[in-house]
């Protein structure tokens, strides 16, 4: 141990002397050492990370041979169907990739397959985050960050298959034009302003590529920077359990345990989007054609993270245009592709706050929520996802009325008084759903669990064996807080001055309420002692009656 | 053919020979007329236009009448032209099974001998598009590149860039052109079926229309180069194939990495 051989001293050297500089090995121990707790559900946010990493890597490759402009140029690669057309640089580029770059239809495939990963695991993501309630103080913050960064990957992805400038992509981007062009006021502007002129032109290409490649990337890039560095200064939260608390994170270190699975997950996902561009074809735009104004194919749809804003346009109903001192207004375009949108994404962006001023929680929170146990949250999350999933089945709908043999009108009659029923419907039934399993806890609680052995007293009375819960199961079942509807406070104080606030503390009351109203407690130990001390057949409290539980206390 | 039989005894019997004379006399008023419809007028023997008849009155008289004039739901026939009837009865489409929103492709249920003879009878009633030659239809003398640019602008708001379907109103769909043989594709062009437009000449040249089969058969036999085309229907089927592969199939290693260190 004590004998140095000539490479450790170099090592060791060289250690110093970054270590004086940057101050490396502190940070490099303070990292390895960060704990990291298992679950695979905290591997959806790894899943959205290794796809943008996988994103800029296909895409710096696409680079090389894309060519950004708009500029006109005869096609006379080797695809037939084709052959001697005016297509644009950029369609043209994208061609040669297809067909003579080698590897380059691959690495297309790959970057388009990686862009659907990554927004489809940002959504579960946020799925995750958003049902288990890890956006609750102190990660608020991070909680935007995520929105943010998940509205610009869809903009992200737009624009990266807008700008190959191909028919199907230009039939979007007539849309994307048209709901500029509906803004009040300033729409035909600000399209002048983005086209460089009237649409289509040619200055688009260009600027969707700078955006493309470069801007917006370099956002995301900072922003997940930011997001990473607040997982670690937060710590990971934890799902409750033996030894978990909101004080300590258990799990395991990030070096070299957590490392090396991350490491090797990085290879699962890369492989499977791999496959997925090796096996299935996406965006074939030399089927497409190149983009001309004039012509539109049938079942022309945006990638399905923007189907959404498609479905909501064609299930709006177009009579509510009018003309007022000869312009026309657009509220059929305007308020499913603008309004609307706004309505789904700030409340979901103030959602951390717009909790906590309800509930008056100002406490940290590290461990997570189960579902049931947050029954109203859970059910507006539902409901959203609900909506949204009802919007982008509307965006398909031509593609569902062929497949399944239906009118495509009644679809979108369907639809449109499903987008205000269904979601409201999926909010109750969810809430039922929390609240049944709750009830089923308590009784889990109180009574022990099912055995599935059935005996018969000599009286001939019938009752299931229930075997008492061990000390842990108990504790994931009581754990949690349910908090009560705000209580009133009258509108004037002692003195009968009217607070400050009071018209809002009343709203706040009412939300409470709405929030709160329809609540299962947790078992109190005061409650499993009086089941335990009155056996079985007093047991009145969990509401359901005369389930006797036979266990060893008794 | 047992169908006429149990008709001639029918009470409309004697009506039906008036109708015949009439007939008579209108194919041979046909025969003296200056026709576009040449190919099969001119080709079909008297034997043909009169066992079509036949086969007209027993498959097809109930619902188009019977010399053809059309009634309720089912339309005229007089000058739709032997192209329509080859088109209608070869894909299956006539005579019509079921009432919905657009007669579907379905089983053939005449052999082509009969077809031909119908084709004759309905072309003897009127002029009409005839049934395209050999020529007209081969996709080797066609220009694909040229055929792709006139589907692209005429026929894929309707059919899809890929020719993969396209849903119209009401449950009414432009049907997957993937396995339509070339006649059809010239004869759906020259007849419009149903809620499709008609694309005479003037419109579409009989030179274009061998391009545009010339384009659908190369797409139709080239390999998909990117893999699975998932039916060549676009950003629907990727989006989730996404969902449903991709993520299930992460979601699951997630899972068995999570399972193993614990
Ligand atoms: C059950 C009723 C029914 C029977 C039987 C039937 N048809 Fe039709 N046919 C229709 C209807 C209805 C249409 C119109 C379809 C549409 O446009 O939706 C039609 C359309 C047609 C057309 C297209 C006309 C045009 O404008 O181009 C042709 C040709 C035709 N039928 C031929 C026949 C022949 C030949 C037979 C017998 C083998 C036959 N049909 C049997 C109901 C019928
Ligand atoms: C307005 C929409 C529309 C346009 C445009 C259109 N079609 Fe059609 N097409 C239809 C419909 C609807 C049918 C189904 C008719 C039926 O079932 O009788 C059809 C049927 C066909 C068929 C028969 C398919 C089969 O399964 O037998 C062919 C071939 C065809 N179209 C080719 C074309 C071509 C080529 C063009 C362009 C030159 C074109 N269509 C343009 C709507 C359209
Ligand atoms: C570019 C896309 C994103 C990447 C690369 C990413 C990556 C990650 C990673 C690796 C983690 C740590 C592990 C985990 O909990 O899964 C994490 C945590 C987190 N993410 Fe994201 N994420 C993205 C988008 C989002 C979105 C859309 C939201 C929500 C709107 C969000 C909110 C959060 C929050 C609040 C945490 C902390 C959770 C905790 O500590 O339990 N993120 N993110």
């Amino acid at each position: 141990m004590s004998t140095t051989s000539p490479l450790e001293k170099a090592g060791a050297t060289t250690g110093n002397w970054l270590d004086e500089r940057v101050g490396a090995s502190k940070v490099v121990k303070g990292f390895s050492r960060k704990i990291f707790p298992d679950h695979w559900s905290f591997m959806l946010g790894e899943v959205a990370l290794y796809s943008f990493v996988i994103l800029l890597l296909s895409g710096t490759f696409l680079t090389f041979w894309f060519v950004p402009s708009a500029g006109e140029t005869t096609y006379t690669g080797p695809y037939a169907p084709l052959a001697g057309q005016h297509v644009s640089e950029a369609f043209n580029s994208t061609l040669h990739l297809s067909f003579e770059v080698r590897g380059g239809l691959l690495m297309r495939q790959i970057h388009h397959w990686a862009a659907l990963v990554f927004v489809v695991s940002i959504i579960v993501h946020m799925f995750r985050i958003f049902f288990t309630g890890a956006f609750r103080k102190p990660r608020e913050l991070n909680w935007v960050i995520g929105m943010l960064l998940a509205i610009l990957a869809l903009i992200e992805g737009f624009l990266g298959y807008s700008m190959i400038d191909d028919l199907l992509s230009g039939n979007g981007l007539r849309i994307a034009q048209a709901i500029v062009l509906g803004i009040p006021v300033v729409g035909s502007y600000v399209s002048f302003f983005l086209f460089g002129g009237e649409f289509p032109g040619e200055a688009f290409v260009p600027r969707f590529f700078v955006l493309h490649v470069l801007l917006i990337p370099a956002i995301m890039l900072m922003l997940i920077t930011i997001h990473l560095i607040l997982v670690v200064v937060h710590k990971h939260t934890q799902y409750p359990g033996p030894g978990r608390t909101n004080n300590n994170v258990v799990g395991f270190p990030l070096f070299p345990i957590y490392t090396a699975k991350a490491g090797g997950f990085f290879f699962i996902v890369f492989g499977v989007i791999a496959l997925m561009g090796a096996l299935f074809q996406i965006n074939p735009v030399w089927i497409y054609g190149p983009y001309d104004p004039s012509p539109i194919g049938a079942g022309a749809q945006p990638d399905f993270y923007m189907g959404f804003l498609d479905g909501a346009v064609r299930i709006m109903p177009g009579f509510v245009e009018f003309e007022i001192f000869g312009h026309t207004v657009s509220p059929n375009i305007f308020i499913p592709t603008l309004v609307v949108p706004g309505l789904m994404v700030t409340p979901a962006l103030l959602y951390p706050w717009i909790e906590q001023w309800i509930t008056g929680d100002k406490r940290e929170h590290h461990l997570l929520d189960r579902p049931r146990n947050a029954p109203t949250r859970t059910a507006l999350g539902v409901m959203a996802i609900t909506l949204y999933v009802l919007l982008w089945i509307s965006g398909g709908n031509d593609i569902v009325a062929t497949h399944l043999h239906l009118s495509i009108n009644d679809i979108t009659y369907f639809m449109r008084v499903g987008v205000f029923v269904l979601p409201a419907l999926a909010y109750v039934i969810t809430k039922r759903i929390c609240i049944g399993l709750q009830r089923k806890d308590r009784e889990k609680v109180l009574h022990g669990r099912e055995t599935g052995r059935v005996f018969r007293t000599e009286e001939g009375e019938v009752f299931e064996l229930h075997a008492p819960l061990s000390a842990h199961d108990r504790w994931l079942l009581v754990g949690f807080d349910a908090p009560e509807p705000a209580q009133a406070l009258s509108a004037t104080d002692a003195a009968g001055v009217r607070r400050p606030g009071g018209r809002l503390e009343k709203l706040r009351q009412k939300i409470s309420k709405f929030y709160f109203e329809d609540r299962v407690a947790p078992v109190t130990p005061a409650e499993l002692a009086s089941a335990h001390h009155h056996g079985d057949h007093e047991e009145v409290t969990a509401g359901e009656g005369s389930k006797p539980a036979v266990g060893s206390g008794h | 053919m047992s169908a006429l039989a149990a008709r001639r005894r029918h009470p409309l019997a004697t009506a039906l020979i008036v109708v015949l004379g009439l007939l008579v006399t209108g194919v041979a008023y046909a025969a003296v007329m200056p026709s576009t419809a040449d190919a099969s007028t001119s080709t079909a023997s008297a034997d043909d236009i009169e066992e079509g008849r036949k086969l007209f009155l027993a498959n097809c008289s109930t619902c188009h009448g019977i010399d053809a004039e059309g009634r309720n739901e089912a339309p005229s026939l007089i000058g739709v032209g032997a192209a329509s009837v080859d088109f209608q009865v070869g894909t299956g489409r006539m005579p019509l099974a079921m009432s919905g929103p657009q007669a579907p492709e379905a089983p053939v249920r005449l052999s082509d001998e009969q077809t031909s003879q119908l084709s004759a009878y309905v072309a003897s009633l009127g002029a009409g598009p005839a049934i395209p030659s050999e020529e007209a239809i081969d996709p080797a003398q066609g220009d694909v590149s040229k055929g792709a640019m006139v589907f692209r602008t005429n026929c894929a708001m309707c059919h899809n860039a890929a020719g993969s379907r396209g849903a119209l109103t009401r449950g009414k769909f432009a049907p997957p052109l993937t396995d339509v043989e070339p006649k059809y594709i010239y004869e759906a062009m020259v007849t419009g079926p149903q809620s499709m437009p008609v694309f005479p000449d003037q419109t579409i040249t009989p030179d274009q229309k061998r391009d545009v089969i010339a384009f659908l058969s190369t797409i139709n036999e080239a390999p998909d180069p990117g893999g699975m085309s998932l039916g060549r229907l676009g950003p629907v089927t990727e989006g989730l194939v996404a969902w449903v592969l991709g993520l299930t199939v992460l979601i699951g290693f997630a899972v068995w990495l999570g399972a193993k260190s614990s």
